[in-house]
């Protein structure tokens, strides 16, 4: 008896872990293709470049974010060091960028 | 098992065995011996440009060919003897340490090898089809982008082919050392070897990626007419140097840190006492590491990027002496007080310590920005960079063959020749480049073919010369001392050492297929020795004997990059003649085609079975 309340409770536990979960993907998927449209909404609205450029661009990180956090479970225990690979490799990559855009010159 | 594997087998079985196999520790074996090959192509490429320097005005060989022996010695050395004995070593060893029977992806394991070998073979193939590369190991544009003939392409084709199969190693061990560790191996119980293969890979993981770009886009420029370094048509020729560098400034730290790693094994094992200063060993590894990305300028103080950026630099370059340094004292603190052995192993280890800190201090004074325009593109930075490789990662790797020899090959190597090749090569090495310092700041510059007579340049040069004769003749003492171990040396024990302290030394020498019959238990730092302290002589198990799962050989790997190889021959001749890209349909269809059926053929592996197994003995 003791032993089915128990794997009942784990079982409840894992359900509502389970809903949380989806809805946490249903959400980030509806901001995704909100963020899309804004980004294709503020193009067509003919905003002033220096507006519209950034912005885009932070649209763009902020979705990367979701991918890698929600949809690829980056935000999941275990992923520490892949985290910190990826981490790295955006680092190496902005340094790159950063110095291609101050000293070199044409 | 081991029955069949002492019955003699025919030349043909034995060349299918290697040509499919999987397993790391053969694996490990073929880039070793592979990489000695090219390691003796560019030695002899090294003797022509000493010969060639050794008098003033000297006619031994052309401008032309001169040329061509500096770019195919820097390229041969860094990228076919260096990277791949230390791949090779990485291979054979890690997998051990860390407790796992294999790598993580055996498949690409054995891909990586053969690609690596095939853009050796591309590369040197070029001496044969009209002429080498002469563009420098650098490659610098515009110079690369105008050299006449299809050198240069040989270059451009096979570091693309070999540097795929770098960055499959790479991301293999970082997979593997994520994933595959033993029970009870945590990150902070792993060897020091180990982690700096790690760290390593990561190097790899993000800087090959720049070279890959770089050599796309010089590959376009010459054999697709495109403009990305010309300068008249609106490219610009600086970005080869910064991708270049982005990419050179870490290898030359993928070629050291795993030298540093063989130096920690090797220092503990022959102190017997436990390496000094563990933690700050692997914090001082990743910082090394993580500045490493942030100097690459410093290879163009002189270019003109302006007083900001070249301090910026510089400084971040001064910063590396500082974990650099730490490691130094944790070695000098390591041996302090303990009951220390020398052999060839240690010998080389020993001798690593002032060599590399020689080179490090040249170094620090190359990255002060404003002396460097005395320094750069002289024989100074020659003698830099000649210490720290030669003195760091090719005494690395000499070191860490004669320490896990008996492991790879399942014999110890000859102490007295070791001693002897030792000596002969570390003052040959020094009398090389130690007076090339000072032919530097008298201003030789490097890469020319001849220097004139009455300079002071005379006998620096020569006795730069003679010691490089005395290195040929300790790498061919070390040559004999391998034929002579081969044929004569004795079956060397699982632990030849008696006081080795990490898993490779629990497991017999050569270790059987599988590793670990039954997967050890890690209860902390140097596994086996906490063993040995208990008074145990073996790993306690983690587990009861079981099948263990074993990965099928594949000869897929070997089709799959001669596909590649044919195609990049298209890739090469279709300048000439368009007719040359069928080379290019050709090779990719055997390419894609061995992709297809690795993809859709289900190969799950075979098991060697718990009764088998029992019968062995250990
Ligand atoms: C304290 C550490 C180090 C510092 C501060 C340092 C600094 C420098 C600087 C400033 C240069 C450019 C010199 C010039 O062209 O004018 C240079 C060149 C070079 N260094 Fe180092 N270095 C260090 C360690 C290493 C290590 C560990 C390696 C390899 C194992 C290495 C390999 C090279 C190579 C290959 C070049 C020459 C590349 C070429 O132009 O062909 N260095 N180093
Ligand atoms: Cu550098």
């Amino acid at each position: 008896m003791t032993d089915n309340t128990n794997i009942n409770k784990i079982n409840s536990y894992e359900n509502t872990r389970r809903k949380e979960e989806m809805k946490h993907q249903v959400i980030t998927f509806v901001l995704m293709i909100a963020f899309t449209l804004i980004a294709f909404l503020v193009v067509a609205a003919e905003l002033s470049r220096t507006f519209v450029i950034p912005f885009i661009l932070l649209l763009a990180v902020v979705q990367v974010g979701f991918q890698f956090y929600y949809f690829m479970h980056m935000k999941d225990k275990g992923h520490e060091i892949i985290s910190s690979l990826i981490f790295g490799g955006i680092w190496i990559a902005a340094v790159t960028v950063l110095t291609f855009t101050t000293i070199i010159w044409w | 098992m081991s029955l069949a594997s002492t019955q003699k087998k025919s030349f043909g079985a034995v060349l299918w065995d290697y040509l499919t196999t999987v397993d790391h520790k053969k694996l490990g074996n073929m880039y070793i011996v592979a990489g000695a090959f090219f390691f003796i192509l560019g030695g002899i490429e090294a003797l022509v440009i000493r010969i060639q320097l050794m008098k003033p005005e000297n006619d031994f060989i052309s401008a032309g060919l001169y040329n061509e022996m500096i770019t195919m010695h820097g390229t041969t050395m860094i990228f076919f003897a260096a990277m791949p004995i230390l791949l090779g070593l990485m291979n054979a060893i890690m997998p051990l340490q860390i407790g796992a029977r294999d790598v993580a992806f055996p498949f690409l394991n054995s891909l990586g090898f053969w690609l690596f070998l095939f853009g050796g073979i591309m590369l040197n193939l070029s001496w044969f089809l009209g002429g080498a590369p002469d563009a420098g190991w650098t490659a610098y544009t515009p110079l690369s982008t105008q050299s006449p003939g299809h050198g240069v392409d040989f270059y451009v084709m096979g570091l693309q082919l070999s540097g795929a199969g770098t960055l499959i190693g790479g991301i293999n061990f970082l997979v593997t050392i994520v994933t595959m560790r033993g029970p009870g191996m945590t990150y902070m119980r792993m060897p020091l070897f180990t982690w700096t293969t790690f760290i390593a890979s990561i190097l790899i993981l993000f800087a090959f990626p720049a070279l890959t770009v770089g050599l796309f886009l010089l590959m376009f420029d010459r054999m697709f007419g495109s403009a990305f370094f010309d300068v008249a048509l609106g490219g610009n020729s600086i970005i080869w140097q910064h991708l270049f560098w982005i990419f050179g400034h870490p290898e030359v730290y993928i070629l050291i840190l795993p030298a540093f790693g063989i130096f920690s094994e090797i220092f503990p094992v022959f102190s017997k006492k436990r390496l000094f200063g563990y933690s700050s060993m692997v914090f001082a590894t990743f910082m090394i590491a993580f500045l490493g990305f942030m100097v690459w300028a410093h290879h163009m103080l002189t270019v003109g990027l302006g007083p900001v950026a070249n301090s910026i630099f510089a400084v971040a370059t001064m910063a590396i002496a500082v974990p650099t340094g730490i490691k130094i004292f944790n070695w000098l603190a390591t041996m302090w007080g303990g009951s220390i052995r020398i052999n060839s192993a240690m010998l080389w280890s020993l001798a690593f310590i002032p060599s590399f800190t020689i080179g490090g201090m040249t170094g620090v004074m190359l990255a002060t920005a404003t002396a460097d325009y005395q320094y750069h593109d002289t024989y100074f930075v020659i003698g830099h960079f000649h210490y720290v490789i030669v003195g760091g990662t090719l005494f690395g790797i000499l070191a860490g063959l004669h320490y896990w020899w008996p492991k790879l090959f399942g014999k110890v190597l000859h102490e007295g020749m070791g001693k002897i090749a030792f000596w002969i090569f570390f003052i040959g090495f020094h009398l090389t480049f130690f007076v090339q310092h000072f032919l530097g700041l008298m201003g030789m510059p490097r890469r020319y073919w001849v220097f004139l007579e009455n300079q002071g340049l005379d006998t620096g040069n020569l006795v730069s010369t003679i010691g490089a004769f005395l290195m040929t003749i300790g790498t061919i003492i070390f040559i004999i001392n391998i034929v002579y171990t081969s044929i004569k040396g004795e079956k060397a024990s699982a632990d030849p050492w008696g006081t080795g302290r990490t898993l490779e030394w629990a497991v017999s020498s050569p270790p059987p297929e599988y590793n670990f019959k039954k997967l050890p238990l890690v209860r902390g730092l140097d596994a086996y020795w906490i063993e040995k302290m208990d008074g145990n002589d073996k790993m306690t198990p983690a587990e009861p004997l079981v099948d263990i799962h074993m990965p099928n050989g594949s000869i897929l790997p070997v089709t799959m990059t001669i596909g590649f190889f044919i195609a990049s021959f298209g890739f090469i001749y279709q300048v000439d003649n368009k007719s040359w890209l069928a080379l290019v349909f050709i090779g990719f269809a055997i390419a894609l085609g061995s992709m297809l059926i690795r993809s859709l053929k289900d190969d799950h592996g075979y098991h060697i079975h718990k009764e088998d197994l029992e019968r062995e003995a250990d």
